[in-house]
């Protein structure tokens, strides 16, 4: 299978700052990949230079198959959905929609057809002489949408473009995005910086830092097994325990606790154990059910967030986050009172650098 | 205490004072000027009786209309010129990186600064320069509305470059990007997307060099030659051999002409500011 988007060893610079450092990466035919980063991470760089506004100081980067080289923008077949949308405010919505197709020289009629069943499809049929300025954002987001998806682009790329919106819109935007997609059945490459939005729409995910690619996975396997302190910490909320590889393979922490998962690595390795705050269990009594990873704590906080307590837990070990869920009859935990902190073996995860 | 009704202070009197002084100060003349133009006695200062007289006169005078043809053909060359090659400085400093653009971009904005005797110096030391040097060549030139021209386009250049300018800073680049991105080549984005929404500036930055042109007494009276009397220029000569009531009739009609470009050329730049093209929810 041709891969939709193909990156090999793609570096950009400019002058002296390495914005993308080779970056490796394949994204398959019809997937919703998501490129996601904090802002400076060269996320954006690399939209741009699949899209065609800037080009790779080294390596290549293919469009199924195909070479992209110095091609300009206009030439390569995929679509851009901008982050300030970029709508042409002197053009009406029909007319915004339509421009890439009368720039292809498509036939008036077809023009007219396909235009008219895009703004259906994003719900927007009824404002086809509406100016931009008209709409409002999630309107002016949508005749974006419809103006990339109407050229039937092989790869449509999308630049944040829910960062305009507020909470309650953007939430519904997204499940429209993802729907979307399914439908036209186009390769999505995704930009943003907002990782529960990443984890919520993508097939897959790509995590950056500092111009480069960290870790490539789904979102499941992104969340449980984050390969580097980075990745975990910028992934959702983590403990992460400083620990150092034994002899034999296993993992020593603080409070004389030994956890396995440093089987391959040398001894003397530091690491970090990954533990997610709503994989923990506390436990006022002690009575640690067997087979789980236990160790002794002091509650040093404890916040009420309404669907969920917080706690802050000080062990041998480190400082430990925990979630409880608001259950009904859920038993809490009050502040300064000795606990044991609990884990399923499985729920940890370890990483090296 | 009940809104309107605060009663006004000694120095809120002053101040309104003073502004109608000012508007006093600057309009009385015009207003002087303009009905004197409708007066039908030959003395400037002496009221008879309502009268087009003078606008008359001017339209059967030969050389008030020679001037005027000849002040609307270096018009409407410089004009035309200066709105060109203004308009392409302006997309060029704005949009690509060059060598010298720094420096480029700080001498746009000099002959916007420069004293108008300064810059009629300038001009008439270039060509008479320019001309010995072609003369050489066997080539021979005359000043007249050739070198009036020039000179219009040299000091009208910076006025709509300046004007385009402001309007490209404010467009989002992203636009051009858009263009491109759907298929669009670089001059069909520009044709299209950037030009399209620049329009209202590069107009009213024609109507600045216009009225600009229309109005120069200074360099054009250094740079013109034989029958080549531009209407500033010829008002400005017939005043030294006294006033009379035709010259306020031809200033009045200029007053008007350029009133009414300044207007129209505000009218196009506001037109533009309503959507520059950026994000903005």
């Amino acid at each position: 299978m041709s891969e939709a988007v193909e990156l090999s060893g793609v570096t950009k610079r400019f002058g002296d700052f390495t914005a993308v450092d080779g970056i490796d990466l394949a994204v398959g035919d019809g997937e919703f990949f998501s490129l996601l980063g904090p802002s400076g991470c060269g996320k954006t760089t690399t939209l741009r230079m699949i899209a065609g506004f800037e080009f790779p100081t080294e390596g290549s980067l293919r469009i199924h198959g195909t070479e992209m080289g110095l091609l300009p923008p206009n030439k390569r077949p995929v679509n851009t959905v901008f982050q300030s949308y970029a709508l042409f405010p002197h053009m009406n919505i029909e007319e915004n929609v339509g421009f890439g197709l009368l720039m292809k020289k498509v036939g008036k009629s077809e023009i007219d057809e396909r235009v008219k069943r895009t703004l259906d499809m994003v719900q927007l049929g009824s404002r086809a002489a509406a100016k931009p300025d008209q709409l409002s954002g999630g309107q002016r987001q949508r005749v974006a949408l419809a103006r990339a998806l109407v050229n039937e682009p092989e790869v449509l790329l999308l630049d944040e473009p829910l960062g305009a919106l507020d909470l309650k819109l953007r939430q519904s935007m997204q499940l429209e995005l993802k729907e979307l997609q399914h439908r036209v059945g186009i390769t999505f490459i995704y930009v943003t910086h907002d990782q529960q939005e990443a984890l919520t729409m993508s097939d897959r995910i790509g995590v950056m830092n500092e111009g480069r690619l960290l870790q490539v996975d789904d979102p499941e396997e992104l969340y449980e097994r984050p390969k580097s302190r980075f990745v975990a910490n910028f992934i959702g909320e983590i403990n992460l325990l400083d620990g150092t590889v034994g002899s034999g393979g296993e993992i020593e922490l603080g409070g004389d606790l030994r956890v396995s998962g440093g089987d391959g690595l040398a001894a003397g390795t530091s690491v970090g154990i990954g533990l997610r705050p709503e994989r923990i269990t506390l436990h006022d009594d002690g009575m640690v059910p067997d087979g789980r990873v236990a160790l002794p704590g002091t509650v040093a906080s404890r916040i009420y967030h309404g669907d969920y307590y917080a706690y802050a837990v000080e062990t041998p070990a480190g400082h430990i986050d925990v979630t409880e869920e608001n259950r009904a009859g859920v038993q809490t935990h009050d502040e300064g009172i000795r606990v044991v902190v609990s884990w399923d073996p499985s729920a940890s995860t370890v990483v090296v650098d | 205490m009940s809104v309107g009704l605060v009663p006004k202070s000694a120095s809120e009197r002053v101040l309104g004072a003073t502004s109608w002084f000012v508007f006093a100060f600057l309009y009385a003349p015009i207003i002087v000027l303009t009905i004197f133009s409708f007066n039908e006695n030959d003395n400037v200062g002496i009221w008879t009786e309502f009268s087009f007289r003078w606008y008359g006169e001017m339209f059967q005078n030969d050389a008030v209309m020679g001037a005027l043809r000849n002040s609307l053909i270096v018009a409407v060359i410089s004009t035309v010129v200066s709105t060109l090659l203004g308009t392409a400085a302006a997309v060029a400093l704005e949009k690509y990186r060059f060598r010298g653009r720094t420096a480029f971009d700080g001498l746009t904005y000099l002959p916007v600064i420069i004293p108008d005797v300064t810059m009629a110096v300038m001009m008439l030391l270039f060509f008479v320069q320019l001309f010995a040097m072609l003369g050489g060549l066997g080539l021979s030139f005359q000043f007249g509305l050739g070198t009036i021209s020039l000179s219009h386009i040299a000091f009208s250049i910076s006025f709509v470059a300046i004007v385009v300018r402001a309007r490209l800073g404010q467009l989002d680049p992203s636009l051009e990007e858009a263009a491109a991105d759907l298929y669009a080549d670089r001059r069909t984005a520009f044709r299209r997307v950037t030009l399209p929404l620049i329009m209202p500036s590069v107009l009213g930055g024609a109507l600045l060099a216009l009225t600009i042109s229309l109005d120069d007494v200074v360099v054009t009276s250094f740079v013109s030659g034989p029958g080549s009397t531009t209407l500033p220029v010829y008002v400005f000569g017939l005043v030294r051999r006294g006033v009379t009531p035709l010259i306020n009739a031809v200033s009045v009609v200029m007053l008007a002409a350029s009133i009414t470009l300044v207007l129209v050329s505000l009218v196009f730049q506001r037109r533009g500011d309503g959507d520059p093209g950026s994000a903005g929810i």
